[in-house]
């Protein structure tokens, strides 16, 4: 799941963090992730699985028009 | 001990051959209650060691406050991979398993200073113009 790591190389602001779940789990739980990968975009959107690259982006932008 | 077996090694450094631009890794730990922060330290030595192009920057969470805000980190572990600049790119967690292709990856990507993304996507991503955070929560296995 490395393609929100590739949009934050195309924008700089975009930032892209992947935490490893069973480490941080106040952050799992916090965003109830009972699957990996779940992907959390600004808080607002949630990603489940691993996507295809135009889903993932369509998806993701989704987040700024909220 | 090695963290990275011969076998894998030399499958890494062959990889490794791709880099092109240099890659900075900035890691920030501490020595005293962070579940595999020795760990996370140890892989990322032994892969800087693996190639030249590589750089490994560790810095400590506590002490090194200041170097950690401006980067905005508040957890560790965490790994920064960057290049001249940083691009936001950033592990928390141990980076073993498919993490550590991930990270093996994103070395690669950095180094060519080439997303790799479509051109459909790049376009997409030029509309970016207020913070977009990415949280990807992920295992090891």
């Amino acid at each position: 799941m490395r393609l929100a790591h590739a949009f934050a190389m195309e924008n700089e602001h975009i930032t892209s963090d992947m935490v490893e779940a069973s480490e941080f789990s106040f952050l799992a739980n916090k965003y109830q992730v009972y699957g990996v990968p779940k992907t959390v975009v600004n808080e607002k959107i949630y990603i489940e699985g691993a996507v295809p690259e135009p889903k993932f982006v369509e998806e993701a932008l989704k987040a700024l028009a909220k | 001990m090695a963290l990275i077996g011969d076998k894998d090694r030399k499958a890494i450094q062959d990889r490794l051959k791709e880099l092109v631009n240099p890659v900075k890794i900035v890691y920030f730990t501490q020595e005293l209650e962070c579940q595999y922060c020795r760990e996370t330290r140890m892989i990322l030595e032994e892969l800087a060691s693996l190639s030249d192009k590589i750089s490994l920057l560790v810095y400590n969470f506590i002490t090194d406050k200041a170097v950690a805000e401006q980067y905005k980190i508040d957890k560790i572990p965490a790994t920064i991979v960057m290049g001249e600049k940083d691009y936001g790119i950033r592990y928390y967690g141990i980076p073993a398993g498919y993490e550590f292709a991930s990270l093996l990856e994103d070395i690669i990507m950095v180094s060519k200073r080439d997303s790799g993304l479509s051109e459909k996507t790049r376009e997409k991503l030029k509309t970016v113009k207020e913070s977009l955070h990415f949280q990807v929560f992920v295992t090891p296995t």
